[in-house]
């Protein structure tokens, strides 16, 4: 299913399988659309699964466009830096991005719509 | 876990620099207690001037409270001197009978000031100043008495003559030498300020040796008398004659000493096991009694006390900043060699008095009176050691005159009212960037740029942020030395040793030259993973792995990210020449696309802004199917070759200036640099392909062309410098290409040429690039081996590579209708 065009039909539950595991590049992210908000789901170099809201808390940058390190990620647009666990900007900026749970299954990636 | 103990005796500036210092490098190694002799906790001891004038005030000065030893740890003693090292046992014992046992030992005692040998000198109202009790006591002090006399005309000495000026009191300042500030500045400068000082209402008695402070009736000082047998009025006395490091506890402890506690390099003492820096230390024969040394002895202390062990320190190159409001004093280096050839510039009736000296076509040091600005970038090419004659007639005019266009006629820092803008990127004014300073105890650019954002974009306002910077905490500040400055914080090495690590041990990833050469960070971060993949890619062309996730989006995504997160497209328009038929796609695109800006931009093409992300690949198959291809206006590459009309049609051309840039762009196709590199080409020396501000310019005059190179339009208005004269549309392609080689293979990331060349000077250039015509083949060659092949980032992207990168998930609940949904897909 990623990577086609189509326009995915599934109903919310409470955890949404969203792609595998390979199918997020390590330090990438790749954008999921839950009902029109953006939400950037993160694989860091050890394989953790982070989500945030694809909007840095400073003007609004897609986050899901950063470079990822360790557990941030640099905003493309002004270079904030946002935690990826927590969706706070580092110090000494200050805001935060909205979170959503994740969990990794048997390679396959989950989040929980409803942050 | 048992932790190691470590035990530090004085709770200064220096010391809990060192513990900062440590908490980021090895934060749960050592179990850390602190005694300290004042009943605070640590404080900007650089501010008290301020509070003394009473531009401030105590609780602002503040850089830990106790809260902050709580948070992490540290057990506090504070207001308990130690009075014993037993060395044996391994025990400190305060005062009151504290002890700690230590694994290690940190001495940061400090200094004291220097009390004059003179009968009286312990009467009441006879005060030094050094820490706030003694701030407190020249305040309250001012309330109730009138004549005060500061003895001393040296740094700290004129800030207290100007706090109690402030506070009411009427001030003479009793010197022993024949000018002010005689180890800072020489004569004109000194007598420039202290012109300004009287004018404040301060008075000066200079040449004086005090003989005797006399008591009066109340107990109290009530005058100062002089050897020559003048006398003057003074209720308060302030001893501000030098400082001397505090040894007697170390050397009771058998500890080796000379002026100050000896260290060597790793800021060891005589015992192993006991580590010394701050104002104590003596290295290599110095005690420096100003705070930016001290921070740099700090971080090497806390590399060896966190086993790292790589850390040296090799002494540091000071300058001084008076902290008096309204008034800009610089200092640094040695100004009193003989040998040393002076450029001056003074202007009595401006209040301006400049003075450098050049040695061996070096800095060596330089006194600024009344304009301060370039205090900065002197000091810098002293520490740097570079070497100035290219740039010595422009010298005296400073860094604004070589280009820096950002911030004409801003500079004079300390006059400028706190509303004043001075990063216009980010809209910061002087206020801002002084009250941060203040309220965060802020010491570094990195910091203030943290903070404010102020020179944190294009980096044109940096010298008046710097300035601001002395201005507020002094010597303190201290530009780094941009030669030993590590890559990022994730490493202590530098460019250079990061690109020769790379070329020695022929590393081809990221992760081998950071396990290689023992990153901190194990995947390093967002400023260090681009730069090391630009210098695996360059020095190991079609061989190293080219890491996307390294690459800033932009070229991760072969697209130009706007502030709305939308993408600009930019095909290129080889030599800024196109047809109809790509006009014609062009067009299409952008309708087909709904492409809300269309734009002819400054390199001669077609910026179509706003696309989509998601129709990327498709707007590039798109235009492939054109034959057009990807204009990189986005990356750390070759952008444009702009040219003129030339001798193809106009009727004032000497040479075919189109037909040469389409050559150099095909040639240089897929070239990735430090940073972005523009071309441009002039058919005639009316130049109005501006090759004048171009990476390399090429000016075709009758019978060949001229080379220009490292120019630049931006930030810095530089004007290229000419490399040489060439007769063949082949030698342009040669020389320009080995040029930019050099360039690709030498300047650290994110430099452009401009920056590049001013560091290594164009004279090396020329040796490298037209001198030695088997260098320059070389050159050639291996530009044209790391470009050859190059396929275009589009094409392959509108066939389907990084398809993951392009295409969203997308989600919606039953029922709900998006926008997307309501969409023809």
């Amino acid at each position: 299913m990623a990577g086609d065009d189509i326009i995915e039909m599934q109903v919310m539950s409470e955890w949404l399988r969203v792609c595998r595991l390979d199918e997020i590049p390590r330090q990438g992210a790749r954008v999921v659309e839950l009902d029109g908000t953006r939400v950037a789901v993160f694989r860091t170099a050890e394989d953790e699964i982070h989500a945030l809201e694809d909007r840095c808390p400073h003007k609004g940058g897609p986050l899901s466009q950063g470079i990822v390190f360790d557990r941030r990620v640099a905003c493309p647009l002004h270079g904030w830096l946002i935690r990826l666990d927590t969706g706070h900007a580092c110090s000494p900026d200050e805001g935060c991005a909205r979170r959503y749970r994740t969990k990794l299954d048997n390679a396959e990636v989950y989040v929980a719509p409803d942050a | 876990m048992n932790r190691m103990k470590l035990v530090m005796i004085g709770n200064g500036m220096a010391g809990v620099r060192t513990l900062e210092e440590l908490r980021k490098y090895a934060p749960d190694l050592y179990d850390i207690t602190v005694f300290g002799a004042e009943p605070h906790g640590n404080y900007n001891r650089i501010l008290l001037s301020p509070v003394l004038s009473g531009e401030m005030t105590l609780p602002e000065i503040m850089l830990n409270d106790l809260d902050w030893y709580r948070d992490n740890r540290i057990t506090l003693h504070a207001g308990k001197t130690v009075v014993r090292i037993d060395r044996i046992h391994r025990v400190v014992i305060a005062e009151d009978g504290t002890e700690a046992e230590y694994d290690r030992l940190l001495i940061a005692t400090g200094s004291s000031p220097f009390i004059l040998p003179v009968p009286g000198k312990e009467l009441p109202g006879v005060i030094s100043y050094r820490d706030i009790a003694d701030t407190e006591m020249m305040i309250e002090a001012a309330k109730t008495h009138q004549h005060a006399v500061v003895i001393g005309a040296g740094l700290l000495g004129l800030e207290a003559a100007n706090g109690l000026a402030l506070r009411g009191m009427n001030v003479t300042v009793v010197h022993l030498m024949p000018w002010i500030m005689e180890r800072q500045l020489d004569r004109e400068a000194a007598d420039m300020l202290q012109a300004s000082l009287e004018k404040k209402g301060l008075r000066f008695l200079l040449e004086k040796q005090t003989a005797e402070l006399v008591q009066g009736e109340s107990g109290r000082v009530c005058a100062i008398k002089f050897k020559d047998g003048d006398s003057i009025p003074a209720d308060v006395v302030v001893m501000a004659a030098g400082i001397r490091p505090n040894i007697d506890l170390a050397k009771a402890a058998g500890l080796h000493c000379n002026r100050g506690v000896v260290v060597n390099d790793t800021m060891q003492t005589f015992d192993p096991r006991v580590y010394a820096v701050g104002e104590c230390v003596e290295h290599r024969g110095i005690a420096y009694g100003l705070v930016a040394p001290l921070f740099e002895q700090a971080k090497v202390c806390a590399n060896h006390l966190a086993n790292f062990g790589i850390a040296r320190y090799e002494g540091s190159v000071v300058s001084t900043k008076l902290k008096v409001t309204g008034i800009d004093v610089f200092s640094a280096g040695d100004f009193s060699d003989k040998d040393a050839e002076e450029i001056v510039l003074h202007d009595r009736q401006g209040g301006v008095y400049k003075r450098i000296l050049v040695k061996d076509d070096r800095i060596v040091g330089s006194v600024l009176y009344g304009d301060t600005v370039d205090g900065s970038w002197y000091f810098q090419l002293m520490k740097d050691r570079q070497d100035v004659h290219e740039v010595r007639d422009h010298l005296m005019f400073g860094q604004n005159h070589l280009g820096d266009a950002g911030h004409k006629g801003e500079t004079h820092a300390a006059a400028m009212p706190d509303s004043a803008q001075v990063c216009g990127c980010n809209g910061v004014c002087k206020g801002d960037i002084v009250k941060a300073i203040k309220s965060h105890g802020l010491f570094s650019l990195d910091d203030v740029r943290k903070h404010t954002k102020a020179s944190s974009s294009c980096g044109s306002c940096t010298g008046l942020v710097e300035q601001i910077l002395a201005s507020c905490v002094g010597g303190a500040y201290q530009p780094a030395d941009s030669k030993s400055k590590p890559m990022c914080g994730c490493t202590d090495h530098t460019h250079e040793e990061v690109r020769e690590a790379i070329r020695k041990n022929k590393w081809l990833s990221i992760p081998e030259v950071q396990q290689g050469m023992a990153w901190r960070a194990p995947n390093g971060c967002a400023s260090c993973r681009p730069a090391l993949n630009y210098y695996l890619i360059s020095t190991w062309p079609h061989q190293a792995k080219d890491d996307p996730q390294s690459r800033f989006i932009n070229e991760r995504a072969h697209a130009n990210i706007q502030k709305d997160g939308s993408y600009s497209v930019v095909p290129r328009m080889w030599g800024g020449l196109t047809t109809p038929q790509e006009l014609r796609a062009i067009a299409d695109a952008a309708e087909k696309y709904e492409v809300p800006t269309i734009k002819v931009t400054g390199g001669q093409r077609i910026d179509l802004l706003g696309v989509k992300k998601e129709d990327l690949p498709r707007v590039w198959a798109d235009f492939a199917a054109a034959g057009m291809v990807s204009g990189h206006a986005y990356g750390k590459s070759l952008r444009t070759v702009k040219t003129c009309v030339g001798a193809e049609h106009c009727r004032f051309g000497t040479q075919l200036s189109m037909s040469m840039g389409v050559k150099l762009e095909k040639m240089l196709f897929g070239m990735w640099s430090p940073h972005k590199v523009k071309l441009a080409v002039s058919g005639c020396p009316r130049n109005c392909a501006e090759a004048g501000i171009k990476d390399v310019g090429v000016i075709g005059v009758d019978g060949g062309y001229e080379l220009y190179v490292a120019g630049n339009g931006g930030i810095k208005t530089d004007v290229a410098q000419f490399l040489c004269k060439v007769s063949s549309d082949d030698e342009v392609l040669e020389y320009s290409a080995a040029f930019l080689q050099l360039y690709r293979e030498e300047a650290r990331y994110l430099d452009r040429t401009v920056h590049y060349v001013h560091r290594v000077g164009l004279d090396y250039i020329k040796g490298r690039v037209v001198d030695d015509a088997v260098n320059r083949k070389a050159l050639y060659e291996r530009l044209l081996y790391a470009v050859q092949d190059y396929k275009d980032p589009w094409a392959e992207r509108a066939e389907g590579a990084d398809k993951h990168e392009f295409t969203p998930i997308r989600f919606h609940r039953k029922g709900a209708m998006t926008n997307e949904q309501a969409q023809p897909a």
